[in-house]
């Protein structure tokens, strides 16, 4: 490791555009092989789980071990449909960007199962503050299609009035907090409405994503520091998907086993997930929300996944990594592993499955049809103009009154 | 009534907020048991035991976070930053969050968080402890901004500021604390029990933000400003003889530009004056606001009476706080100019 002498120390991810990508060099855990302590179990007692990996669904598609949630194929499909809805959606939205309709978009592709199956593992009550990646939360928690493409097209009926950019959605409806764009921000005030929740003595609990990246952001520290101190009723979340933009993962983990081992020196219970099992992060959502219910405090999961596309519109990832990784990726497609295993259990075929992506396919074509009625940023109808002078304080004061005067609104 | 000081009266009103509203909580660094390294929250977790009034760990932005966590939980957050010029590492959360959750969320969720800072010179502080960072959140839509001057204002503009559905940055004149201030370093402490705004009612009462207040009435000049000047403002005028109109601002965003305009028109010749820096400070925004509103009326240039543009010194504080000289050569020169 050291020579002696102290060099000057820059890491560099292992393959760049044109680099034959190879990922054996990831210790793995496999499924079925982590422990499943009783969730008030004290964090020093399992910290085999920061640096392993909980996994449920096997390479043959089997759900094995402890970890398993044992679901019933009714929910496993409810689960697949939200997936399959939150990537044809996602595909739907980006080429509507391409074509000049909204200003921006964010996909998740590859990462549905981190999302969807982390919101059907907690309850509808419980405050979600995402990050700009977990829009498969909306679609688990059933929300109105039509309402987030007129959020995305900052039309007349968008529920922010055209105030953010496409996918920074809100919906207090839903439990849904408003996303921020700067990154980490929510991670502390979710420990804080958490806290919230525990001094009003609800059984109400709250959970926050970030990304890999943004462990380095002060504000991850800040929200460890509370969960623990205060031992809020809080599920943190990092989904470690490789890539911050153009940003290798180990930028942000210096020599850190893993982003899960972070959590260690803060004294919370701290696992490592398998992000594109479904199961996997059903089953230690459930557990951690069971914790946090039952008095056990905060639980800190990293979420092993890849982003399978660029980070944004704005981005092409072909200039910083080489295209073929997802392809070899060891932990596979979240969709598809789902779909094998409800087809391994006899519950889901082919062509149920074709089925529903058509079906899927045709409610977002619909949709949008829908929601470009209510006009959309480039043609209009957008909120009235006045309505940028609205909700910057309860009520208005003489310098936004003058102010929307000057405008004319 | 009783006299209070500062501090008594801001402890009274989080007594009175704690008493009245169960979802009050108060919490920053050093703020629990101890009561706070000014005493402002002194006796509190006692009364009202640990889950109202606690600890935070040393981080601003946490504090911050939590207090807009908590809120849109439907809590009211009282957060104390130790000094105001500890408050940087929460200005993300304050800028970027705070200020805008209401505007953002297209009011659905709200974020209505009192974030309370000692603030100001003149207590030998040196450079991190003697700023006045108002002009940092006065260019923030979204946040309200109070310097209250004395104690019958702290306590019912911190009763108003958590009561209102807005964030607001409350900042608290420290070396007004204990009583208020001449402008003259070395002269004997006077007591807020011989001022009539140490006469601090008991129970609940408001002072509504926005607000400002004519402390004194003259036609010589005006004087607009905030916090410890206040007091200099007015022992400058006795003690140089000139009729000086004196106003109290008490609320920076949004400000009382009526009270403002309707003096200035009278007078003719303002100051405008604080403790801050002068490039970018607050006074810029007045004296801006003043020359649209009251061009006409004006007989003399605008005087800006503020810090100089260097951080804060310690041995040479007095050389850098706009004390009592300073203020009389300001007044003097306004009302001279021809």
């Amino acid at each position: 490791m050291s020579n002696g002498q102290s060099r000057f120390h820059v890491p560099a991810p292992p393959f760049r555009p044109g680099d034959t990508p190879d990922f054996s060099h990831l210790d793995l855990q496999k499924a079925g092989e982590a422990k499943r302590p009783d969730p008030l179990t004290a964090p020093r007692e399992m910290t085999d789980l920061a640096f392993g990996l909980i996994g449920v669904l096997d390479h043959n598609h089997q759900a094995v071990g402890d970890w398993d949630p044992r679901l019933s194929p009714e929910v496993l499909r409810e689960g697949l449909s939200h997936m399959v809805l939150t990537r044809i959606y996602d595909a739907r939205m980006l080429k509507l960007q391409r074509q000049g309709k909204m200003s921006f978009y964010m996909k998740s592709l590859g990462e549905e199962a981190v999302a969807v199956a982390g919101a059907m593992a907690l309850n509808f009550s419980d405050m979600v503050f995402p990050s700009y990646r977990q829009q498969g939360i909306l679609f688990a928690r059933g929300r109105n299609i039509v309402d987030m493409m007129c959020h995305c097209i900052s039309n007349s009926r968008d529920n922010l009035k055209g105030r953010q950019l496409p996918v920074h959605y809100t919906w207090a409806e839903g439990n849904f907090f408003t996303i921020s764009g700067n990154l980490g921000t929510q991670f502390p005030q979710a420990v804080g409405y958490a806290m919230g929740c525990a001094y009003k003595g609800e059984d109400t609990i709250a959970a926050s994503w970030i990304g890999e990246g943004t462990t380095a952001a002060p504000d991850f520290h800040a929200a460890m520091t509370l969960a623990s101190t205060y031992r809020a009723p809080v599920i943190l979340n990092v989904v470690n998907n490789q890539w911050a933009i153009s940003t290798w993962q180990g930028i942000a983990r210096g020599d850190a086993a893993t982003f899960a081992s972070k959590g260690l020196g803060y004294g919370l219970a701290s696992l490592r997930v398998d992000g594109n099992d479904f199961l996997a992060v059903y089953a230690a959502t459930k557990w951690a929300a069971d914790r946090a219910r039952k008095g056990g405090g905060a639980t800190y999961i990293e979420l092993f996944t890849y982003r399978a596309d660029a980070h944004s519109t704005s981005d092409d990832p072909a200039r910083y990594r080489p295209k073929t990784e997802f392809e070899v990726w060891p932990l596979g497609d979240p969709i598809e592993r789902l779909k094998n295993h409800l087809i391994g259990l006899g519950e889901w075929d082919e062509e149920r499955h074709a089925a529903l992506e058509e079906q899927m396919t045709a409610l977002v074509v619909k949709s949008y049809k829908e929601a470009e009625s209510h006009g959309t940023l480039h043609d209009g109808p957008l909120a009235p103009t006045h309505t940028i002078f609205e909700d910057v304080y309860a009520s208005e004061d003489w310098r936004l009154r003058r102010q929307r005067q000057d405008l004319g609104v | 009534m009783p006299a209070m000081n500062m501090l008594q009266a801001l402890n009274s009103a989080m007594d009175v907020l704690l008493d009245k509203h169960p979802e009050t909580v108060i919490f920053g660094e050093d703020s629990g048991y101890f009561g706070g390294v000014f005493g402002a929250t002194q006796g509190l977790q006692k009364k009202y035991g640990l889950d109202r009034v606690f600890d935070a760990p040393i981080n601003e932005a946490a504090i911050a976070a939590m207090a807009v966590g908590m809120a849109a939980k439907g809590l009211k957050p009282i957060a104390e930053i130790q000094f105001a010029d500890y408050i940087f590492p929460a200005i993300d959360q304050i800028i970027s969050e705070m200020s805008r959750i209401r505007y953002r969320s297209a009011g659905q969720f709200v974020s209505p968080v009192v974030v309370r800072a000692p603030w100001g010179g003149g207590i030998r502080g040196g450079q991190t402890h003697s700023m006045s960072p108002e002009a940092f959140f006065t260019h923030v839509p979204g946040v309200k901004v109070a310097v209250p001057s004395n104690p019958y204002d702290a306590k019912g503009m911190l009763i108003a500021a958590s009561e209102g559905d807005d964030p607001v940055i409350f900042f608290e004149p420290k070396r007004i604390y204990n009583g208020p201030f001449d402008g003259v370093p070395d002269a004997p402490l006077s007591s807020w029990a011989k001022h009539p705004k140490g006469e601090v009612p008991e129970g609940h009462y408001r002072v509504e933000l926005g607000k400002a207040e004519i402390v004194r009435e003259g036609e010589a000049c005006t004087v607009v400003t905030y916090g410890t000047l206040v007091h200099v403002a007015v022992n400058a005028a006795e003690k140089a003889g000139i009729d000086a109109e004196i106003i109290d601002l008490k609320t920076l965003a949004p400000y009382d530009i009526e009270t403002i305009t309707a003096s200035v028109n009278k007078t003719g010749r303002v100051v405008v004056a604080h403790e801050a820096p002068r490039t970018s400070g607050f006074g810029a925004e007045l004296a801006a606001q003043i020359q649209e509103e009251c061009f006409y009326a004006l007989e003399a240039p605008v005087f800006r009476l503020t810090g100089w543009d260097t951080p804060y010194p310690h041995a040479h504080e007095w050389a850098y706080f706009p004390g009592q000289a300073r203020f009389i050569r300001a007044l003097q020169t306004v009302t001279e100019a021809r």
